[in-house]
């Protein structure tokens, strides 16, 4: 690999120039939502200025310009992570709506009083919630595969807990409390062997590893655009195409209809079928706007310059004596969550903050994860692409000086 | 280093946070009550006994920050001996004084309590402070079992 161009990408983020009182910005909160390049800013201030009008609707001339950028970002997604087709992706608001379009869309239509949903012990809450109401309307049951103190899937207790009643599998490709990346290869062949249906959450997968859910052979792929250098209020569900046939809609109202009487309703085809109402147009147009960037830079090049970044922390990390760092997964992302010996992550947060250090301190919407590894809340470090390693050497030294002050 | 934080952290907390005052479980109390903060994940337990009209014994358990630590051990500190209107009048001025209310602050009732101050220019961690005077309001209004903060 050629040395990966750090200084040229953060030139690229205006917002790393910022400075937190007097100290500039070591922004490492990336996990919860992470910075946006200039050429992201600029594709969608581009179309508020010259191209924008309402999408699939007009014959005039700026709804034609506006629908093709909007369509042109689908196959952009489609291509990042090869779809075989523009039908199979949906835009919704993130994440969280995705999993909860498959929750009331699939699970309503597939799940029935009886039937088992398996999840993992390290989801996030908008991987266990959508399921627990699920459940509770439908009368299934949720199974959840336990982790061990490293904080991996334990897979061969994953692998029992599939049964003839499992209807789908809803696991998270790389965990935002831990870091961990699930064996989600082994995970769908496990699933597949008995025909259900897996969903993956990719939120934190997306931005990190090249994601090819032809060759993951996944059903659903759920990812938000804020955590990919897009626009907050934009995501993807990918679904296949036959299984998201198959399901009725979502939501009901403009663009997802073909023909309306008072009578009855037709409904469009994929995937404005999913899509009712004015979507969010530009975050659209700012997400593939995104992708673009950062195929440039190659995925493949990310994730051996973040794998770098980690390294070079967990090394610094353990050798702070009153660090604990809380998930040690061999197969692990850009994320250190971690406490410190008689100091309350929040305290961390703070302290760090007034030296123009942001990480994250709380359970991460990951609260069964805190539970099991008997902390209130840890630390988090997560790293992007315009991280540097002098940033992580001001994050340790940080550390090390606030555990001096509470001494 | 951390000079910024003087006002927020100072010494008398970091003294409270390391050796908290009356942590520990109480025998037959009058009232137990359970504190919560979901953002922070931190959880106390209060427990009060009254005599003649007062707050006879006080004490607490549980983990949280440095500053909900020494709000909590600071509030065990000054509520014992006090009637239940006392304690209400100093959670009023308590409030006052974390939301930045100065005009209506009895600097002299509130004592040691004013080394709290710094976390109104901390909006992220005024409930931090406050979570102690919650869940006591809420035991002398003898309200709930368990209060959040959200
Ligand atoms: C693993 C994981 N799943 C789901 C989500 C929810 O994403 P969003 O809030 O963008 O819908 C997050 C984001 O915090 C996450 O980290």
């Amino acid at each position: 690999m050629t040395t990966f161009p750090i200084e040229k990408i953060r030139e690229d983020f205006p917002i790393l120039k910022e400075k937190i009182g007097n100290n500039p910005l070591v922004y490492l909160d990336n996990a919860a939502t992470c910075q946006k390049p200039q050429a992201v800013i600029d594709s969608i201030s581009h179309l508020y200025m010259h191209e924008y009008a309402n999408v699939h609707r007009g014959v005039h001339t700026l709804s034609v310009k506006a629908t093709d950028r909007y369509e042109g970002a689908r196959e952009k997604v489609k291509n990042f992570i090869n779809a075989t087709s523009t039908k199979e992706i949906i835009f919704v608001k993130g994440t969280t709506e995705a999993i909860n379009l498959i929750a009331q869309s699939f699970g309503k239509t597939n799940i029935k009083a009886g039937d088992e949903i398996l999840i993992t012990a390290m989801e996030h809450h908008s991987n266990i919630v959508p399921w627990q109401i699920l459940c509770k309307e439908t009368g299934a049951v949720l199974k959840v595969a336990p982790i061990n103190l490293q904080g991996e899937l334990i897979f061969a207790e994953f692998e029992h807990l599939i049964s003839d009643k499992t209807k789908l599998v809803s696991v998270v490709h790389m965990s935002n409390a831990l870091g961990t990346i699930n064996p989600v290869k082994a995970i769908i062949a496990a699933a597949k062997a008995k025909n259900i249906a897996v969903l993956l959450d990719g939120a934190q997968a997306i931005p990190h590893i090249s994601v090819d859910v032809q060759a993951l052979d996944c059903d659903f792929y759920a990812f938000s655009g804020h955590k990919l250098y897009a626009p907050s209020g934009i995501g993807v569900l990918y679904g296949k195409q036959a299984l998201l046939e198959a399901m009725p809609p979502y939501q009901s109202g403009g663009d997802m209809i073909r023909k309306v009487t008072f009578e009855a309703t037709e409904y469009n085809g994929l995937p404005y079928k999913f899509e009712a109402g004015t979507p969010s147009i530009a975050d659209v147009v700012g997400l593939g706007a995104a992708i673009d960037y950062l195929t440039a830079i190659g995925m493949d090049n990310i994730a051996a310059y973040e794998a770098e970044l980690l390294d070079y922390a967990t090394e610094k990390a353990k050798g702070i004596a009153a660090l604990k760092i809380i998930g040690e997964a061999k197969d692990k992302g850009a994320i250190l969550s971690f406490v410190l010996d008689k100091i309350h992550p929040h305290d961390i947060g703070t302290m760090l903050d007034s030296l123009g250090i942001a990480v994250r301190a709380g359970h991460h919407c990951a609260m069964p994860v805190m539970d099991f590894f008997e902390v209130p809340a840890t630390a988090r470090a997560s790293f992007a692409i315009y991280n540097s390693k002098q940033e992580i050497d001001v994050l340790m030294n940080g550390i090390e000086q606030l555990i001096e002050v509470f001494g | 280093m951390f000079d910024d934080l003087r006002d927020l952290y100072q010494e008398v907390i970091f003294d409270h946070n390391r050796n908290p005052r009356n942590f520990r479980v109480m025998k037959n109390p009058d009232r137990e009550v359970e504190g919560f903060n979901p953002l922070c994940g931190d959880r106390l337990t209060l427990f009060l006994k009254f005599q003649g009209g007062e707050i006879s014994d006080v004490s607490f358990q549980g983990s949280g920050c440095a500053i909900s630590t020494a709000s909590v051990s600071l509030m065990t500190e000054i509520v014992k001996g006090k009637t239940e209107n006392e304690a209400e009048e100093l959670f009023q001025q308590f409030h006052a004084m974390t939301t930045g209310k100065d005009d209506q602050i009895d600097l002299e009732a509130i004592g040691k309590l004013a080394v709290l101050a710094g976390v109104r220019e901390y909006p992220a961690r005024v409930k931090c402070a406050t979570l102690a005077w919650h869940t006591l309001d809420a035991a002398l209004k003898n309200e709930e079992k368990s209060i959040s903060t959200e």
